[in-house]
């Protein structure tokens, strides 16, 4: 350990405001784009899976048209 | 050897790879990387020149490292883009351009805290501190000539082309920079170059480095997935993917 | 008038030298240009203005303006060939003579040399032969205007070079001239330097022939890359419209 308290390493003699944003700083910003990325992928994939299911309804998974409607299918290709 | 580099490009065989080494690459970046960084904060003796404040590079030069070869390997993908139109290679030009942008942006707001009370100022026009503003720089203009062009293959090609003339002007801006620096700076400043490292604040450096690169593979894999599976949304492979449940 | 011209492009491939073909695409951009004179008077009424705005904006006195007068001329020369890039390629994009241009049997990336050198006569050297008088007016004394006429000589050629890589990639986008500029200015940034050094170091009496190599190195080095990148560019960007 190169400080005696945990006061100290706090402070760092003066120069801990300047650390400890830097390290704030890093944190926050790589901690945010790992949980953005992520969240961007469970979203993307769920989008996906829902389009799939939207486009054969398997029963159970598609949900229950609450009145009737005609579909028309457009196809995208 | 063909037939690997072949399947290398294949969105398909890249999904079932990054699946398999993810958690090894993420578990490995952040055991290195919080290592480095409670050893570099903590235990690491301080620098008899600067004082504590020091303990800002474990993040200050792995930053700096990342954003450095971020772009490099950018430059190499491109050259794959427009020479073989492998299609992962400009998924990765897209997915991590983004990530060089934070790493260079966090060298350099590293950069400008350690300066404050080293140099006694937030900014100096000092050559590197410099020529990582023009990377920054770099960046902003690779994302926003993808982000504004629509079709997605000729946004490709057309990043590609910019990043290789840019990896072509980086030593010439180096260069440049450099000259210019000595020109107007008084030798004075010249405090980025350290003395001989102490093994003991040599090895965490090391370790977060090490880290760091690890941690940028998982959230490069990451990223190339997610941008995989929009591109190839219409595909019979990411359809049963996806309906199997596999992520 | 367009088609008028680039029927003399057309007929002029037919007798096939590289050179001719080079020639008559020189020519035809220089005449189109002196047909709309505005787009030529443009670059070097914004350079003009921009160049007043440092007097205004920062001090008019003379140990200043001698100081960085410069700067001052080499940045807004910077950004007046910034600014007519945008036209390098946008009207033969609209009309499609670039598409014929591409159809050509030469090399595509000689037929964008020929027409960047003819942006640069008719926006570089325009400003070039400005300068000595906007030199005055920021009191720099007959050697540094000298050397500036000169770095700009050299250097001015290299900003279209590299500028029309810019052009070429951010052709028939939305808000394309923003996008150019953001693209460009981190490339310009060497020549920059080099420029306003030559100029410094000209000023303290300095040797600067071999600033000017150096410049000349810039200029090779655009000269060679430079089209090869703009013709790349410049098909990718017809592909995509």
């Amino acid at each position: 350990m190169a400080f005696d308290s945990f006061s100290a390493f706090l402070t760092m003699e003066g120069h801990g405001p300047y650390v400890w944003t830097c390290y704030a700083v890093f944190v926050i910003l790589l901690a945010g784009t790992v949980f953005w990325s992520a969240k961007r992928h469970q979203a993307t994939y769920r989008m996906c899976k829902r389009s799939y299911e939207q486009q054969n309804p398997k029963g159970q998974t598609a949900p229950k048209a609450a009145a009737t409607f005609t579909r028309v299918e457009i196809s995208q290709d | 050897m063909w037939q690997f580099f072949h399947k290398l490009g294949s969105p398909k065989w890249f999904f079932g790879i990054a699946n398999r080494f993810m958690p090894w690459l993420l578990a490995g970046g952040l055991i290195l990387l919080v290592a480095g960084l409670v050893w570099g904060l903590a235990f690491a003796p301080k620098d008899y020149l600067q004082g504590n404040s020091y303990r800002i590079i474990f993040i200050h030069v792995p930053s700096a490292f990342l954003a450095q070869s971020i772009y490099i390997m950018m430059a190499s993908a491109a050259v794959v883009t427009l020479v073989w139109r492998m299609k992962l290679a400009d998924v990765f030009v897209k997915s991590v351009a983004p990530v060089g942008l934070m790493f260079t942006f966090l060298a350099l707001f590293t950069g400008a805290v350690w300066g404050k009370p080293t140099w006694g100022t937030w900014w100096v026009w000092d050559a590197r501190l410099t020529s990582m503003l023009i990377l920054l720089f770099l960046y902003g203009g690779v994302i926003a000539l993808d982000r504004s062009i629509n079709d997605e293959k000729s946004a490709a090609r057309a990043v590609a082309v910019l990043v290789l003339v840019g990896v072509v002007n980086i030593p010439i801006i180096k260069y440049s920079v450099n000259w210019w620096n000595t020109l107007h700076q008084p030798a004075t400043f010249k405090l980025t170059e350290k003395p001989a490292m102490a093994m003991e604040m040599w090895v965490p450096l090391l370790l977060s480095v090490l880290g760091l690169y690890l941690l940028f593979g998982w959230l490069a894999c990451l990223r190339m997935k997610t941008e995989i599976l929009v591109r190839e949304r219409r595909t019979r492979w990411v359809k049963d993917l996806v309906l199997a449940g596999r992520k | 008038m367009n088609a008028n011209a680039s029927i003399k492009v057309q007929s002029a491939q037919r007798s096939v030298g590289v050179t001719q073909a080079m020639v008559a695409v020189f020519l035809r951009d220089v005449r189109v240009a002196f047909r709309q004179k505005q787009d030529l008077l443009n670059p070097l009424l914004f350079f003009t203005m921009v160049v007043t705005l440092f007097p205004l904006g920062v001090s008019p006195e003379v140990a200043f303006l001698k100081q960085s007068g410069a700067g001052i001329l080499w940045v807004a020369a910077l950004l007046s060939v910034l600014l007519s890039l945008d036209h390098l390629f946008r009207h033969d994009f609209d009309d499609g003579t670039l598409e014929q241009l591409m159809l050509q049997p030469q090399p595509l990336f000689l037929l964008v040399l020929a027409k960047t050198l003819a942006h640069w006569m008719l926006t570089g050297l325009p400003l070039v032969l400005l300068t000595p008088v906007l030199g005055l007016m920021l009191h720099l004394d007959g050697n540094s205007v000298a050397t500036l006429c000169l770095t700009l000589l050299i250097g001015t050629p290299v900003l279209s070079l590299i500028g029309s890589i810019g052009a070429a990639l951010t052709l028939g986008l939305r808000s394309a001239g923003v996008l150019l500029s953001l693209l460009i200015i981190p490339l310009y940034i060497p020549v920059l330097i080099f420029g306003t050094g030559t100029v410094a170091a000209a000023v303290e009496g300095a040797q600067v022939s071999g600033y000017l190599a150096l410049m000349g190195a810039f200029l090779v080095l655009a000269l060679t890359l430079a089209p090869f990148a703009s013709a790349a560019a410049l098909r990718i960007s017809l592909s995509n419209s």
